[in-house]
């Protein structure tokens, strides 16, 4: 039909008032439960790497938080290493830490691909009955071949032998660096060790096959067709392990803790 | 000859006779990206013929109201705001494959198909007429994508819907999986053999050059 600019412009804005009602009813009605998705995605990956649950489990909500109890969630100050008190873990969100220009600051340059360093970071720390630090979690990201690949890995309490590895983001190629999903893959990483005698990062994901843990534990298979995701993961690992990264927390847990 | 239904021709049209990715060949983008297992597509399709029903049947609704000149936006406007709620809600109830569908849902507003039916039949028949056929289009739709992903899971993975039918060979089985099903270009040849199939068998399909 053809109508009057009046009658066009009238229409145009009944339909948006109509549409963003129902966007935003829906929007607002759904919000808790996709951020208890989210927080809950993010749970179950912490237990992954930490070794308290397999990667293809899907273990029901109230298990996640049941087995996550075991673990305190401690926000730290990325550059001095010491734990921030006044900070809520479960609210604070590392990415839009980084982003913010208050709360994060652009990264010295890295091979790893890491844009912008948050001035507070989260790690997760399981202590044993006794209170002795059992394992830290470490969150990582770094870039791949197409995207930024987010995990954590999980670390030994003599903080250099690795407990697992797990990747929950990214858009790495299915069946090539996407396999860095792959639990075989993954299950290759317990028991390498990060640092060298001199405490310099020594972890590589190297082309082709490399030894097991015992006989040749600075090295990981490398994925078959996915050199670049490969060397992402390397790369990463070296930075957050790095003076830039973690290393300042990991050095005073070495001097509290490992005494 | 039988008398026609014009209902039932609204609906099974599209999926063999008319069929929106093998005859008029769009939506093609979203069908190479999601039909690699077959619980991403089927939750695909099923947004889409949601998001294509929901869609005419607004559109009908309105469509002796509709200002001609401004027809496309508002149907956009009633398009995008249908695949944003789907999104949200896929994002609360099924997370899991919400997260490999991902950016894919929120181009649901961009799949031709719902753009096509809106302006090509909503804006000319009844409400009950067109959810029939958005019904039709969307199932269309759906079934090369089911199809899709079936023969890429089977051939990529060695399995359909997540369960293992072809022993892998490096899980100690006899079955090397096809790499390239997994990536993206395979779908663009099993959609090829789909409208080679088809237009053998109907060769009123067949443009003339």
């Amino acid at each position: 039909m053809h109508a009057s600019a009046t009658y066009n412009l009238g229409f145009a804005a009944a339909v948006c008032v109509v549409c963003a009602v129902f966007v935003s009813s829906s929007a607002v009605s759904l919000r808790d439960r996709q951020a208890a998705n989210q927080a809950l995605e993010k749970q179950r990956n912490v237990l992954v790497a930490a070794g308290l649950a397999t990667s293809d489990e899907r273990p029901p909500p109230d298990e996640i938080a049941a087995r996550f109890e075991a673990i305190s969630q401690v926000v730290i100050d990325l550059e001095t290493g010491e734990e921030v008190d006044g900070v809520d873990p479960d609210l604070f969100d590392q990415r839009a830490a980084a982003a913010g220009a208050e709360t994060g600051r652009p990264a010295p340059e890295n091979m790893a691909g890491v844009q912008r360093l948050p001035r507070q970071a989260l790690v997760y720390e399981l202590r044993n009955a006794a209170g002795g630090l059992d394992l830290v979690i470490l969150p990582i990201s770094g870039m791949g071949l197409w995207s930024t690949l987010h995990g954590f890995i999980a670390i030994d309490a003599d903080l250099t032998t690795v407990r697992g590895l797990t990747y929950y983001e990214h858009l790495e190629t299915p069946g090539l660096g996407g396999e860095v999903d792959n639990p075989r893959w993954k299950a290759l990483w317990p028991g390498r060790r990060l640092f060298d005698d001199s405490a310099a990062v020594d972890i590589e994901v190297i082309r082709g096959r490399a030894g097991d843990p015992q006989a040749d534990p600075h090295r990981v298979d490398g994925l078959a067709g996915a050199t670049m995701t490969s060397r992402g993961v390397t790369n990463m690992l070296h930075f957050w392990l790095g003076e830039n990264g973690f290393r300042p927390y990991l050095d005073r847990l070495m001097s509290g803790e490992g005494a | 000859m039988a008398q026609r239904n014009p209902a039932r021709d609204a609906l099974i049209d599209p999926i063999f006779n008319n069929n929106p990715i093998a005859l008029q060949v769009l939506g093609i983008c979203s069908a190479l990206a999601v039909t690699t297992r077959m619980d991403t597509a089927l939750v695909m399709s099923a947004a889409v013929v949601g998001v294509t029903m929901s869609s005419n049947f607004f559109v009908s609704v309105l469509r002796h109201h509709i200002p001609t000149n401004i027809r496309i936006i508002v149907q956009l406007t009633i398009i995008a705001s249908l695949v944003i709620v789907v999104d949200q809600v896929l994002k609360a109830y099924l997370f899991e494959i919400s997260q490999q569908l991902s950016v894919f849902v929120g181009l649901i507003i961009t799949n031709c198909i719902i753009m096509g039916r809106a302006e090509a039949y909503a804006m000319q028949n009844p409400p009950a007429m067109s959810l029939i056929d958005g019904l039709g289009n969307g199932l269309g739709y759906g079934a090369i994508l089911m199809g899709t992903a079936a023969l890429r899971e089977l051939f990529g993975f060695g399995s359909l819907f997540g369960t293992q039918l072809l022993p892998l060979a490096a899980e100690g089985g006899w079955y090397t999986p096809n790499g390239l099903m997994v990536l993206s270009p395979s779908a663009f040849f099993i959609i090829g053999f789909f409208i080679w199939a088809l237009r053998a068998w109907k060769p009123e399909q067949v443009e003339s050059d």
